[in-house]
């Protein structure tokens, strides 16, 4: 069925409501929701989530803003907790304990530094075990929930609190790490790249295509923090759209090893259009620092290279 | 399984509260009832809606961070929850119809 973003907002309920604390213009709440959105409505979720902006801000006890079943998780333990959650469900059911005409699905959220850093054994033992489960990664690119201290999918260059750029150093001196093709090393069934961005098309078919694929399943998705990034809130989707326009973060799936990049701008935007707005770049305008420009250009340029080349090599018969 | 435990409402709870007026565990049964918390008043700045500008593209319907744009079965948006719009103006940036200012609080 053709995706229609107004059906399915006004056909099918929020499952992740109002009343959270994430802040005003968080990137990751319409993420999440529109995640939720791709369950059929008959069918139960349970969702286990790292430690992270989204955990504490939409579980403050005794308030939840989730309207399925959710296990508040340490940090490390997200796709652990979920892979348990599963492996149970599957014995019960087995047994005939559970009803044969009612089916739950088996979510796992986690930020970048649950996901990228400290929940990555749990996440790779669970995908490995080939649990029947979604792990999705919301990616603000920083411990933000914590005041913003570099994580491993902080971008180069990012100035963070952990990172300062000064004077010493340019701000965060590693390059992002990949997780997105860290998973597709493990050969899952179904490993995607997305976006809110496009009327969240390309979010809702890949959340609907990883929640019902069978087996473990990983879905990246870009959340702007407008505090960690330094830009205003409004901007959101305008950020979303750059990071999308300039390559930066490429809207892509791999299904069974088969590479398909599901937008490619017609026009690339230099990475410039994507900095310049955000607080956290803000010395690489600086006069003298134009060497970080290009450096960061080369290497979005080599990544989104080396996917154009994986795309075309892993569709060859 | 999924009912209320005994009508207990977790969120009327507090310190004092004795263990017997707790579910087990302290599970919350009630789904979703962060609606119950309103984060309205975090707002400094008001999304006013105009509704003779508004042609229902739906461009805004998804963009909220906090679900406040109620959404008719029909797929036409209504005015603003002020219950929980925390104000961040996403809403009013996306819509290319000028249908969504935003306004300081206070002000007409």
């Amino acid at each position: 069925m053709a995706y229609n973003m107004k059906e399915i907002v006004a056909e099918k309920p929020s499952r992740f409501t109002s009343g959270h604390r994430m802040c005003a213009g968080c990137g990751a709440p319409p993420v999440a929701r529109m995640i939720m959105r791709a369950l059929k409505p008959e069918d139960h979720a349970v969702i286990s989530n790292a430690t992270g902006c989204m955990e504490v801000s939409t579980f403050i006890y005794p308030y939840t803003a989730w309207t399925d079943s959710y296990i508040h998780t340490a940090f490390e333990c997200a796709a652990a907790t979920c892979s348990g959650v599963e492996a149970a469900y599957k014995s019960l059911k087995k047994q005939g304990k559970l009803p044969k005409d009612e089916h739950t699905k088996f979510i796992a959220f986690g930020g970048d530094g649950g996901t990228y850093d400290i929940g990555l054994q749990s996440l790779s033992g669970a995908m490995e075990r080939g649990h029947d489960m979604t792990y999705v990664c919301y990616d603000n690119g920083a411990y933000m929930n914590t005041g913003i201290q570099r994580s491993s999918a902080t971008p180069k260059f990012a100035d963070t609190t952990t990172s300062p750029a000064g004077s010493v150093i340019p701000g965060k001196m590693q390059s992002r790490k990949d997780l997105t093709e860290i998973m597709e090393a493990h050969h899952l069934p179904y490993v995607a790249q997305t976006a809110a961005y496009m009327n969240f098309k390309d979010l809702y078919e890949k959340a609907e295509k990883a929640i019902y694929t069978e087996g473990p399943t990983f879905l990246n998705v870009l959340a702007p923090c407008p505090r960690g990034w330094g830009y205003p809130t409004e901007d959101l989707m305008t950020i979303n759209k750059l990071a999308v326009e300039t390559c930066y973060w490429p809207l892509y799936e791999i299904e069974n090893g088969k590479y398909k990049i599901t937008y490619k701008p017609v026009k690339k935007l230099p990475i410039e259009e994507f900095l310049k707005p955000q607080k956290r770049f803000k010395h690489m305008f600086k006069a003298g620092n134009e060497w970080m420009l290009e450096e960061f250009q080369k290497e979005v340029d080599r990544r989104w290279e080396d996917l154009l080349k994986l795309e075309e090599m892993s569709n060859k018969e | 399984m999924r009912q209320n435990e005994g009508g207990k409402i977790m969120t009327n709870i507090d310190k004092n509260t004795p263990a017997e007026k707790l579910t087990i565990a302290g599970n919350i049964y009630e789904a979703g009832n962060a609606r119950e918390f309103k984060t309205g008043d975090w707002r400094s700045v008001r999304p006013v809606y105009i509704p003779e500008k508004c042609i229902q593209c739906g461009l805004c319907f998804p963009v909220c961070p906090e679900d406040a744009i109620p959404v008719r079965k029909d797929q036409k948006r209504v005015d603003f929850n002020y219950d929980y719009c925390k104000g961040c103006g996403v809403c009013a940036k996306v819509c290319p119809f000028g249908a969504i200012q935003m306004k300081t609080e206070g002000e007409d």
